[in-house]
């Protein structure tokens, strides 16, 4: 669906060449909702908008659908953009313009008529659950709202990709969590493909099924987001994804396990089993534990017995139970 | 009712008063509309090619900018003075209301520019980036959104850029025009006539609150912004 090839975009900032962007490759496919994660200043936001040429890339490709965007005319490039929403942190919704009317706007630059481009607005603004405010302006709507209107906008021209900018850092958990659903919902309901730009892990834990991990505009780590949940390899993304224990590690001399979980393994009482069939005491130093898609996930720090024997016993164990692990 | 004035005013003081409003008015609300004619558009090509902006274009920019500039930093006397040949060209005559009013406008279409151009800029930029996320052109982003999102502080502007060119109007005096302003200068300056001088004053000072009140009134009732109405 979209595929970027070794994409940069350095900016000249007084003869100091800024590589907010550096040689990123991804293949997004059709119907992924696929993280793209971050602390800010990593040049998350430049990619996302070099992506529908917001920003112009200098150096390699974006092939959307098939088409490679960079040797397209200005007038094919705003066409294609129709196909490929966006949505922002700071909603940029038209502030004189009441919601229907902000709905209203993407059609009405495509030219579709009045009467016919209301009545989709207005059956979008329902899908988002704003049916009962569409006369409102976005003054009067609150944050989860306005997202909302903004989402509703992004689908008035039937995009197949929906671009999310930080689109849920603005919200409160709550607001963050009921935008999210509905992204979700919109993916899989309507197949639109989504890319999430984000700094927060819980984003791409709740809806994503792909994920890359973006540090100074280099992707140091993609994939699926279990998989990478199971086992980050890279600093950043250990960082964005492990609880931080290090303080533990430090004040005690004693050996730590660490215990990644998937799904099959969350569902038995692992732990209390592991303590009665291998007669061990063990302490939980620390434990995350995450819903994704459904499925349990996580990671728990155990604190082992001094006795190697004992050691060996809860390793054996673990293998037996096909549960992965590591001494840290 | 103009006799029972007279008598406190002075014998045909009443309709002298009357026509010189009539004048102030016309030539204040000609002249802005005409300096917005030829204002609008410039102020809008100021925004759009300044670099960061929609059709950035360095040249366009500089080359309009410093006409307005030159323009501008011209004290209105002066330019006055200068455009006379020019207005006996256009105008036909380098005397009279309408000779004013083309003075007006070369002095006012400048600054109405910069108004512009500084209203626009205040609409956000993320505003016009979604815009373009959505595929439209620089028209539909200058016509559709940049426009009407900046249309309360456009109009806050127009207040400031009519009462700007009612307080020139008195400048008239030199080329022989009329109104309010010309009659408190030819009272005041030329016949010692000091409540003559006062009566037009006032006039003119209730012209300028009633004017600003008004399109005050009008920007604010238009602001979707403001939340409780």
């Amino acid at each position: 669906m979209i595929e970027l090839e070794h994409l940069s975009k350095v900016f000249d900032a007084s003869s100091k060449n800024i590589k907010a962007v550096n040689d990123v490759s991804l293949k997004i496919e059709k119907g992924d909702v696929y993280g793209i994660i971050g602390l800010s200043g990593a040049g998350k936001s430049t990619l996302v908008r070099c992506i529908n040429f917001l920003e112009k890339p200098t150096g390699g490709k974006v092939v959307f659908d098939g088409i490679d965007l960079g040797t397209l005319p200005h007038k094919e490039l705003l066409k294609q953009r129709q196909k490929m929403s966006m949505i922002f942190q700071n909603f940029n919704l038209l502030s004189q313009r009441t919601a229907l009317k902000n709905v209203c706007y993407p059609l009405e630059i495509i030219g579709t008529p009045k009467k016919e481009a209301q009545e989709k607005a207005k059956k979008l603004l329902d899908t988002v659950g704003l049916s009962d405010r569409i006369y409102s302006y976005p003054a009067q709507l609150s944050g989860g709202q306005k997202q909302r209107v903004a989402i509703a906008r992004a689908l008035a021209t039937d995009p197949q990709v929906l671009l999310c900018d930080e689109a849920t850092s603005a919200l409160d958990p709550n607001t963050t969590r009921a935008i999210l659903s509905l992204l979700k919902k919109i993916n899989t309901e309507m197949g639109v493909t989504i890319i999430v730009i984000t700094h927060e892990m819980k984003v791409v834990e709740q809806i994503c099924n792909k994920v890359a991990v973006i540090e100074n505009g280099k992707i140091v780590e993609q994939g699926y987001v279990k998989e990478i949940f199971m086992s980050p390899s890279s600093d950043i993304a250990k960082e964005l994804i492990l609880p931080k224990y290090e303080n533990a590690n430090k004040t005690l001399s004693q050996r730590i396990l660490r215990i990644a979980f998937d799904g099959r393994s969350s569902v038995e009482p692992l732990i209390a089993n592991l303590i009665l069939e291998c007669r061990v005491v063990v302490n939980i130093m620390g434990a995350d534990m995450k819903d994704i898609n459904g499925v349990a996930y996580g990671q728990m720090l155990l604190q082992l017995p001094e006795d190697d024997t004992a050691v060996n016993r809860i390793k054996a164990y673990l293998d037996k139970k096909d549960v992965k692990y590591e001494e840290v | 009712m103009i006799e029972a004035l007279d008598n406190i005013l002075g014998t045909g003081m009443t309709v002298m008063y009357l026509n010189s409003i009539a004048t102030t008015v016309k030539i204040t609300l000609t002249s802005t509309f005409l300096a917005y004619l030829i204002g609008f558009p410039l102020g809008i090509i100021l925004y759009g090619t300044a670099s960061e902006s929609i059709f950035p274009n360095k040249y366009v920019n500089a080359v309009t900018g410093f006409i307005v500039n030159i323009l501008r930093s011209i004290p209105f006397v002066i330019l006055l003075v200068m455009t006379q040949p020019l207005a006996s060209v256009i105008i036909g005559t380098r005397l009279g209301d309408n000779a004013f009013i083309f003075h007006l406008v070369i002095a006012a279409a400048p600054f109405v520019a910069r108004m512009i151009e500084s209203s626009l800029k205040e609409v956000d930029a993320g505003v016009i980036e979604a815009a373009q996320s959505m595929g439209s052109n620089n028209f539909q982003i200058i016509t559709k959104v940049v426009i009407p999102e900046a249309k309360p502080s456009l109009i806050i502007g127009s207040a400031i850029a009519i009462t700007t060119i009612l307080g020139y109007t008195p400048m008239t005096y030199l080329i022989a025009g009329g109104g309010l302003g010309e009659m408190a200068v030819r009272y005041g300056l030329y016949k010692f006539d000091e409540q003559t001088m006062y009566i037009s004053s006032i006039l003119l000072i209730i012209l300028v609150q009633i004017l600003q009140e008004t399109l005050n009134h009008i920007a604010k009732s238009s602001d979707k912004r403001i939340r409780n109405k």
